[in-house]
């Protein structure tokens, strides 16, 4: 293996998986912002007492004679467990995501939560940079508190093709004074990319976390940064899923393990959130080199025994 | 409930407490459908296919949403069979699980060597032999399109697996005639046939204007495919009641997402049906389906699943 996969143990407590729950949702508030629709559900369930930031939800659409079998996901913006309720915010992608935009406060959507691996946090305080492209942003708010809480401090890098892609900049704008803002366009805040302020935010900060959320050139480039600055990097991928739980397969990136061995991992079940410097960002889509089993994907090798 | 007697056949010494299972590919290893419907209360729970090396699978994307139906090129993707054994087999035995192991090979010998690898393990109800893949000693050519290449597959898994372990054989409907490969498995000595696999498609994607799947091809599920399956159940099931193919239970699958569905496939001819794709829209289907199939049998005054079994070929 040619890159450096030796990390120093990380002080951040992975966070154990919990229980799904599927349930039929309703809609308890359906509406625009900006270039995306919020959507509220009802859980009616402790699924809201059990997320945390990172997490995901699985939506079936259109019910059991539904022709989109697949199920579709959406990562948690916020979860109120009070009200026993979640709330999402998604773009209007393809058939799927049209329909679900065209529901009605009352309608009940099919819903499995919480799902994936969340952000790992820490019990102290730290200083983290929290970077999102586009709806990328939805689980970052959840994610600040958090680590407000612990006493720590955060900053944001929020970007976008365009200002109405941004989603939170005032959410950002409540929790820390420390917020960049960039579109492709310059239609809203500086006009780059976020790996453009990135930097500038970590050394502010003395950060030693970035959590990003966004498309995968994105999630690889601010890997990169955040490492050549010294600071672990956590990424929420986002990869096609046809379940969301674990038993397809069809949601795989090449990860290199504790072992150092690369293998195909589930981003449902061992992500969204992986550290992005075990992903082989380059390498997705492609059986790279030193892929376990890769070698038995050539009909003309020769059998191991 | 209803009073109906469930129990569903898998082979002439096993009988199962009802007829639903998992198609093999859709559920895993049985630990995630777990946290949904507990696997005990499953007739089997079929396993993804097993080799008897580690596989890495092909790369992304693999699937593609179709009307109804999705395409999906895995392509094996598993840690082998002593893996299976080690790590997975005994947890699926605490839990009750009843374990149809789906096993395969690049060659015939493979086929066997995992099938030995299963004998007299704890929670293993039967094998399923996946011949719906390619033959690397005969030119790539899948075993389940040759009746030759099958037979001579599933009489080396037969010899090889435990004698308590019925064995099935796993048919893809991408044949000229799915009754000349039933009849060479089950003279080979198949305990039951499952099918359907699924049929090979493909995706152009119009906006890259290049295929959607990384492998170019996958495999069609879904209810697109369901009267494709049930006509397969059906021939086969005829050719068994006219004495041309050795008559075994029938594992039928193939976009089952009801228990009305699952009714169709045991009119046809099945013993048995199996959840594929639905589950990766409902998790909790096999329960569902089993109680739905079960009034389905009521409400037509049928007092036991063996009484409706074949029932659409009498009397016409
Ligand atoms: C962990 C995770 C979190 C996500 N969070 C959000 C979010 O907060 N807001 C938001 O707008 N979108 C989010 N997405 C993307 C969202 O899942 C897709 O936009 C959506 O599934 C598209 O569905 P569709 O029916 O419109 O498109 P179609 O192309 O018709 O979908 C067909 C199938 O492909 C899958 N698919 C297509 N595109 C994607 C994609 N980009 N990611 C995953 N699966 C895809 C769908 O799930 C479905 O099974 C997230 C994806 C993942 C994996
Ligand atoms: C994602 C996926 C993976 C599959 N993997 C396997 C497999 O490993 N072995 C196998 O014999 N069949 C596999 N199948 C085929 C199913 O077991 C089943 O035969 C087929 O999908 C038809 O049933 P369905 O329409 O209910 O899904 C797979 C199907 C899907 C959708
Ligand atoms: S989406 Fe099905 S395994 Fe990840």
């Amino acid at each position: 293996m040619d890159r450096e996969i030796q990390r120093s143990e990380s002080p951040l407590s992975r966070q154990s998986r919990p229980t799904p729950t599927q349930s039929s949702a309703e809609i308890l508030a359906l509406e625009p912002v900006g270039a995306y629709h919020r959507l509220v559900l009802d859980t009616g369930s402790d699924v809201a007492a059990r997320v945390s930031p990172g997490h995901f939800a699985a939506l079936a659409i259109g019910g059991r004679d539904s022709s989109m079998l697949l199920r579709r996901a959406f990562s948690i913006h916020r979860a109120d467990p009070g009200a026993g309720s979640i709330e999402l915010v998604f773009a209007v992608h393809g058939r799927g995501t049209k329909a679900l935009a065209a529901h009605h406060v009352g309608d009940s959507v099919d819903l499995i939560a919480p799902l994936g691996t969340p952000f790992p946090l820490s019990g102290g305080p730290v200083a983290a940079v929290l970077v999102a492209g586009g709806y990328g942003s939805a689980p970052m708010f959840g994610l600040a508190e958090q680590i407000l809480d612990r006493g720590g401090r955060v900053g944001f890098v929020l970007g976008a093709a365009s200002a109405d892609k941004l989603f939170g900049v005032g959410l950002a704008r409540a929790l820390t004074p420390h917020v960049a803002v960039t579109t492709d366009d310059g239609s809203y805040g500086s006009k780059g990319r976020v790996t453009d302020p990135l930097p500038g935010m970590i050394r502010e900060l003395g950060a030693t976390e970035v959590h990003s959320c966004g498309p995968m050139p994105m999630l690889r480039a601010v890997t990169e940064i955040a490492t050549a600055y010294g600071a672990r990097s956590h990424t929420a991928v986002e990869e096609a899923m046809a379940c969301g739980i674990g038993i397809c397969m069809t949601c795989v990136l090449p990860v290199v393990g504790e072992d150092g061995v690369t293998r195909f991992e589930r981003s449902c079940t061992a992500g969204p959130v992986f550290d992005g410097t075990k992903v082989r960002w380059e390498d997705a889509g492609t059986l790279p080199a030193g892929l376990e089993g890769a070698d038995a994907m050539n009909p003309h090798r020769v059998p191991a025994r | 409930m209803s009073n109906i007697d469930m129990s569903a056949p898998l082979g002439s010494h096993v009988t199962l407490p009802n007829p639903v299972s998992t198609a093999s590919g859709c559920a895993g290893y049985g630990r995630e459908l777990h946290r949904f419907v507990p696997l005990s209360s499953l007739g089997t729970i079929t396993t993804k296919t097993i080799m008897p090396y580690v596989r890495s699978g092909r790369p992304t994307p693999r699937m593609a949403e179709t009307p109804s139906g999705m395409l999906n090129s895995i392509g094996l993707q598993g840690s082998g069979i002593d893996h299976f054994v080690e790590h997975e087999l005994p947890w699926l035995a605490e839990q009750g699980a009843r374990v149809l192991v789906s096993i395969a090979g690049e060659r015939t010998e493979e086929f066997a060597e995992a099938a030995a690898r299963l004998k007299g393990q704890p929670g293993v109800v039967g094998i399923e032999a996946n011949i719906s893949c390619p033959n690397v000693a005969n030119r790539g050519l899948v075993f389940a399109c040759d009746a030759s290449s099958a037979y001579e597959t599933v009489r080396a898994v037969r010899d090889a697996a435990d004698p308590a372990q019925p064995v099935y054989a796993k048919l893809t409907p991408d044949v000229t005639s799915i009754v000349d490969i039933a009849a060479a498995c089950t003279q080979a000595g198949a305990d039951g046939l499952s099918m359907i696999n699924t049929l090979l498609g493909m995706v152009v994607d119009a906006d890259t204007l290049r295929p959607r799947l990384a492998g170019t091809t996958g495999g069609l599920s879904g209810p697109a495919i369901r009267p494709v399956a049930v006509r397969c159940v059906y021939q086969v099931y005829a050719a068994m009641r006219a004495g041309s193919v050795r008559k075994v239970p029938i594992l039928g699958m193939g976009g089952i997402t009801s228990g009305r569905d699952a009714l169709e496939f045991v009119l046809a001819g099945a013993s048995g049906v199996a959840l594929g794709t639905v589950l990766f829209n409902d998790p909790s289907a096999p329960v569902r389906v089993l109680e739905e199939l079960e009034s389905a049998l009521a409400e037509r005054d049928f007092t036991s699943l063996q009484q409706a079994i074949g029932f659409a070929h009498t009397g016409n």
